[in-house]
C-alpha cells in the first residue's frame, strides 16, 4: 500500500471507490479468522473458555472456532502450566499444526513457570521449546487480557507481507525426551538462550537498610 | 460419636492382644508391623466402622533421620472421623506394610507417596510411579532432593 497515498485513498472511499492491495486483502482475511487449537493445560484454560463464551465472545474477532485437531488450527494458545510430562506433547502438537502458525503464551506459567518456577516438575516457559509470538502476563490473565493478546497477534499478522509469510517455514522443532531429572534437552538452543543471572549463584541480593528479611 | 483417643487406644489394645499404641494429642502412634491389624480392627469393629482412608501421606524429617507416615481414617457409615494414625519410619529404609489389602482406595495414594517420598509399601499389588514418569531418578518431595538447573547448557 506504500505506493498509494493514504489521503487519496480515504478521499476515494468517500466516493465509493475502494482500493486495496493483495497483501492487505489476504491479511485482513487471515487476521480475522485465526482458529485456535482447542487445548487447555490448567486454570488459564478456564479464562480461555470464558473468553470463548457469550459474555466476552471471542467470535467478535473471528476466533470462535476452537479446532480439536492441530491440522486445522492456526494458533496455539498455551493456556496454563506446562509440566515436564506434558511438554513433549505440546511440541508435538505444535509440529503437527499447518503453516503459517502462531503461538500465544497465556499467563505467568506458560511464560516463565510462574509460581512453580522453582518446582521439580514444571517447564520454565514454553518459549524454551517452541517460538512464541505474543506473551500475556497475568495469573490468570483476564478474558480482556487474552483478547488484547489476540488483537496484538492480528496486528502482527496484518503487518506481514504475504510473500514473506509464504516463504517462512518453521519446520519441525525437536521433541524433548523425559530424562532422569527433567527434559532432555532442557531447551532448544536454536530459539532460546538462558538469561544471565542477576547475581552470582550462591550470593543473595542486598536488602534495603532497616528491613528485616 | 467417635471415642476419645485414649479410649480408642484401650479398646484396640483389648481387641488386639500384643498391640501397643501411643497417644499424643489426637494422634495414635502405631508401629509399622501393627498397622494393618490396627486398621483392619478400626474398619471391622462395628462401633468404629472407619471404612475410608481420607488421606495418606508421608512427612520427611531429615534432621532426625526419620520419615513419618500419616493416615486419616473416616467413617462413611457412621459419619465420623477422622482418626489420625502415624507411623515412624527410618528415613534411609522407609518401608511400611501396604494398606491396600484392607482399603482398596489406598492403592493410588500409596503409589503417590512412593513416587514423591520413596516410601516402599510391602504387599502393594502394583507399586509404580504414578505422577512422574518411568526413569525419573529420586523422590522430589524429600527435603534433600536437588532440583535440576533448567538453564544448564546441554552436554555436547
Amino acid at each position: 500500500m506504500s505506493a498509494t497515498n493514504e489521503g487519496l485513498r480515504s478521499e476515494m472511499q468517500k466516493h465509493g471507490v475502494y482500493l486495496t492491495t493483495w497483501d492487505q486483502l489476504v491479511n485482513w482475511g487471515r487476521g480475522n479468522s485465526i482458529w485456535p487449537l482447542q487445548f487447555g493445560l490448567a486454570c488459564c484454560a478456564i479464562e480461555m473458555i470464558a473468553t470463548a463464551a457469550s459474555r466476552y465472545d471471542i467470535a467478535r474477532f473471528g476466533s470462535e472456532i476452537f479446532r480439536a485437531s492441530p491440522r486445522q488450527a492456526d494458533l496455539m494458545i498455551v493456556a496454563g502450566t506446562v509440566t515436564k510430562s506434558m511438554a513433549p506433547q505440546v511440541v508435538r502438537l505444535y509440529n503437527q499444526m499447518a503453516e503459517p502458525k502462531y503461538v500465544i503464551s497465556m499467563g505467568a506459567c506458560a511464560t516463565s513457570g510462574g509460581p512453580f518456577h522453582k518446582g521439580y516438575n514444571v517447564l520454565k516457559g514454553i518459549d524454551r521449546l517452541i517460538p512464541v509470538d505474543v506473551y500475556i502476563p497475568g495469573c490468570p490473565p483476564t478474558p480482556q487480557g487474552l483478547l488484547e493478546g489476540l488483537m496484538k497477534l492480528q496486528e502482527r499478522i496484518k503487518r506481514q507481507p504475504m510473500s514473506q509469510e509464504v516463504a517462512r517455514k518453521h519446520g519441525e522443532y525437536q521433541v524433548p525426551q523425559l530424562g532422569a531429572s527433567g527434559l532432555e534437552p532442557k531447551y532448544n538452543p536454536d530459539i532460546f538462550t538462558p538469561a544471565q543471572q542477576a547475581w552470582p549463584s550462591g550470593a543473595t541480593p542486598e536488602r534495603p537498610e532497616g528491613k528485616a528479611s | 460419636m467417635l471415642p476419645a483417643p485414649e479410649e480408642l487406644k484401650t479398646t484396640i489394645e483389648q481387641l488386639l492382644p500384643g498391640v501397643t499404641l501411643t497417644v499424643e494429642g489426637a494422634i495414635l502412634w502405631v508401629t509399622p508391623a501393627n498397622l494393618p491389624a490396627v486398621c483392619r480392627c478400626l474398619k471391622e469393629t462395628e462401633r468404629f466402622s472407619l471404612d475410608y482412608v481420607a488421606d495418606l501421606t508421608a512427612v520427611d524429617y531429615p534432621q532426625d533421620g526419620r520419615m513419618d507416615m500419616v493416615y486419616h481414617l473416616c467413617s462413611m457409615a457412621k459419619r465420623h472421623g477422622p482418626v489420625t494414625l502415624k507411623v515412624k519410619l527410618d528415613r534411609n529404609n522407609a518401608t511400611v506394610p501396604s494398606l491396600t489389602p484392607v482399603y482398596r482406595g489406598a492403592e493410588y495414594q500409596e503409589r503417590e507417596t512412593y513416587d514423591l517420598y520413596g516410601v516402599t509399601f510391602e504387599g502393594h499389588p502394583d507399586l509404580r510411579r504414578i505422577l512422574l514418569w518411568e526413569g525419573f531418578k529420586g523422590h522430589p518431595m524429600r527435603k534433600d532432593y536437588v532440583v535440576e538447573d533448567q538453564d544448564a547448557p546441554a552436554p555436547s
